[in-house]
């Protein structure tokens, strides 16, 4: 039967607060964090958000009646409390599949967390979680490449990767940059890393430090018999010099490159991704300005969601934290999206943060990179928490080592190695730590002067953004 | 007082991957290393090259994987047949895994000249 015209403003939930409704499994569901403004009903929050994330606007409009809406809507299905908070509450919304461009995860978030985060009814409001539905999924293009694809290119097997940021982060000229690499790969690392904020600046151009570079990882490679690569940053100012670099780095026969995708963008980040398929290129992920919008507990996007996102707009080694090193992370919440990132299947858990199953089907996985104020004594819990399917990165750890970064890099290797033999032959590796890492010393002078120079360094601090447990 | 810096000079050492940064396993280390393959329910298997090659992709089967053993002695006893017919080859043990088809764990166990 057709609909009448009523022309005025009608109550977001007589349309959108829709509690008997049962997700299908192609609608993308999302769980956000809702705290409205004083005496607004839940309800009537909970279907705000939804309709202005989908259908929705303040005025009922003619036009509504040239199409079927209650097809198109999101529909806000389920309202919980949060633990241990009286003024928030999860809204799940249900969006249907046709809201969506295939495979364009910029189009997701526009519409998801577009307009409606800026909504006056709200005083704070934090997309939790998506469950992307596998017929979603598998319109995106994912990884480039993936682990095992990556493994293999590398011949890295059985431990977890190990790396380095190039220290100092800015000043250092193509010849001096180049050598810092030489030395960090000769000393036994797997990779060095272009700090993000590195792209062509005055003292260094971005096509002589390709062409140090690519002389650095070649020479290391020759003596070392070992494969290495430095992710070379193509992050640019336009989506044409990113390709131009990433062009650059295949003619040096470079294996891997870099993009920083929050602030490059979803749109350059999936079309380079693409461009390293095609191309057999690698791609490491940095999360530049992630913090800005992940950071506060009750507003903006948690990172679960920006990971979920990068696995399927495209990149084989994303940021995660550290879990134990300067930067913020809480462990529990670190497992639950590193899973995203790596596992085929997450089941719901909220121990873990993770507010629904969400099914990765046949899309490869990505390497869960641990960079920020890391040294050796963390190497015993990293190699716990992370597993073997991690990137490890020591930036001061390297380079700060009292005879340089060579043998800075040699230290974090034998560690690395001491770690995962002792996980291997059953010990607990957290527990035993110190005596793993004092045993490997032994046997390598390089280490003894790491673990003696990094012995009082610790970051304990409380992290901001917690689980919302009881 | 003459001058005496206490910085050490770190020489390149040439490896191969895994466990290349750790002295030489004993026979019971490398028992632990085979329990571990086993435990995971990776298939055993044995490489080996001539150390020329090193850095090539395939490294040749020392016969097929050993798909399904379990028995710890059979490996070693096949690690070190594998040593015996290419004395001059680096032999590595392989920690197949068939659900990543990847490698759960690689190292090599002799080190050929």
């Amino acid at each position: 039967m057709s609909k009448k015209y009523d022309a005025g403003v009608k109550e977001y939930r007589d349309t959108y607060w829709t509690p008997d409704y049962v997700p299908l499994d192609t609608d993308l569901l999302a769980c956000f964090k809702c705290t409205g403004q004083e005496g607004v009903p839940k309800e009537e929050v909970a279907a705000a958000v939804a309709a202005e994330s989908s259908t929705g606007t303040w005025s009922t409009v003619w036009s509504e009646l040239l199409t079927d809406l209650d097809f198109y809507k999101g529909r806000c299905y389920r309202i919980e409390d949060v633990p241990g908070d009286k003024e928030a509450f999860y809204a799940f919304i249900a969006y249907p599949l046709d809201l969506f461009e295939e495979g364009s995860i910029t189009n997701v978030l526009t519409s998801l967390v577009g307009n409606v985060f800026g909504f006056k009814a709200l005083r704070h409001l934090r997309l939790e979680d998506i469950r992307f539905p596998m017929a979603f999924i598998k319109t995106c293009p994912g990884p480039p490449n993936g682990i095992c694809v990556e493994r293999d290119r590398m011949n890295k097997y059985g431990r977890p990767l190990l790396g380095c940021t190039i220290k100092p982060k800015l000043g250092l000229s193509g010849k001096n940059y180049g050598r810092v690499v030489y030395e960090c790969l000769r000393g036994g690392l797997d990779f060095t890393k272009d700090d993000e904020n590195i792209n062509s600046q005055p003292f260094q151009r971005w096509q002589n430090r390709f062409e140090f570079v690519a002389e650095a990882v070649a020479l290391a490679q020759e003596e070392t018999g070992e494969k290495k690569g430095h992710y070379l940053n193509c992050t640019a100012n336009t989506p044409e010099e990113m390709y131009e670099r990433a062009e650059f780095a295949k003619e040096l026969k470079q294996p891997i490159i870099m993009h920083d995708y929050i602030t490059g963008g979803f749109t350059a980040n999936t079309g380079l991704s693409k461009w390293c398929r095609k191309n057999g290129m690698l791609l490491h992920i940095h999360r530049a300005m992630h913090a800005v919008i992940d950071r506060h507990p009750k507003h903006g996007i948690h990172f679960r969601v920006l990971a979920k996102c990068l696995r399927l707009s495209g990149g084989d080694q994303l940021h995660t934290g550290t879990v134990v090193g300067k930067l913020e992370g809480d462990r529990q919440t670190t497992l639950g999206y590193i899973d995203q990132l790596r596992e085929s299947f997450v089941p719901e858990d909220r121990s873990r943060g993770n507010f629904f199953d969400q099914d990765w089907g046949s899309m490869p996985g990505v390497f869960a990179v641990a960079s920020g104020g890391i040294h050796v004594w963390h190497m015993p819990a990293l190699v716990a928490i992370f597993g073997d399917d991690s990137v490890l990165q020591f930036g001061g750890g390297t380079h700060g080592h009292p005879w340089g970064s060579a043998a800075g890099a040699a230290a974090n290797r034998v560690a690395l190695e001491a770690c995962v033999k002792a996980r291997n032959a059953g010990r607990e590796i957290e527990k035993e730590g110190r005596d793993i890492l004092l045993e490997a010393a032994k046997h390598s002078p390089e280490l003894a002067i790491a673990l003696e120079t990094w012995k009082e360094i610790k970051f304990e601090f409380d992290t901001v953004d917690k689980l919302d447990v009881q | 007082m003459p001058f005496k810096s206490t910085v050490g000079d770190y020489q390149t050492v040439a490896t191969l991957e895994t466990f290349g940064f750790l002295p030489p396993f004993t026979q019971d280390e490398i028992y632990d290393q085979i329990a571990y393959i086993i435990a995971q329910g990776w298939s055993p298997l044995v490489e080996h090259v001539h150390p020329s090659r090193s850095m090539s992709t395939y490294w040749s089967y020392w016969k097929l994987p050993f798909f399904g053993e379990k028995d710890l002695g059979v490996i070693v006893s096949e690690l070190e047949g594998c040593h015996r017919a290419y004395p001059d080859h680096h032999v590595r043990l392989v920690g197949y895994d068939a659900y990543t088809q990847s490698q759960g764990s690689c190292f090599v166990v002799f080190e050929g000249r």
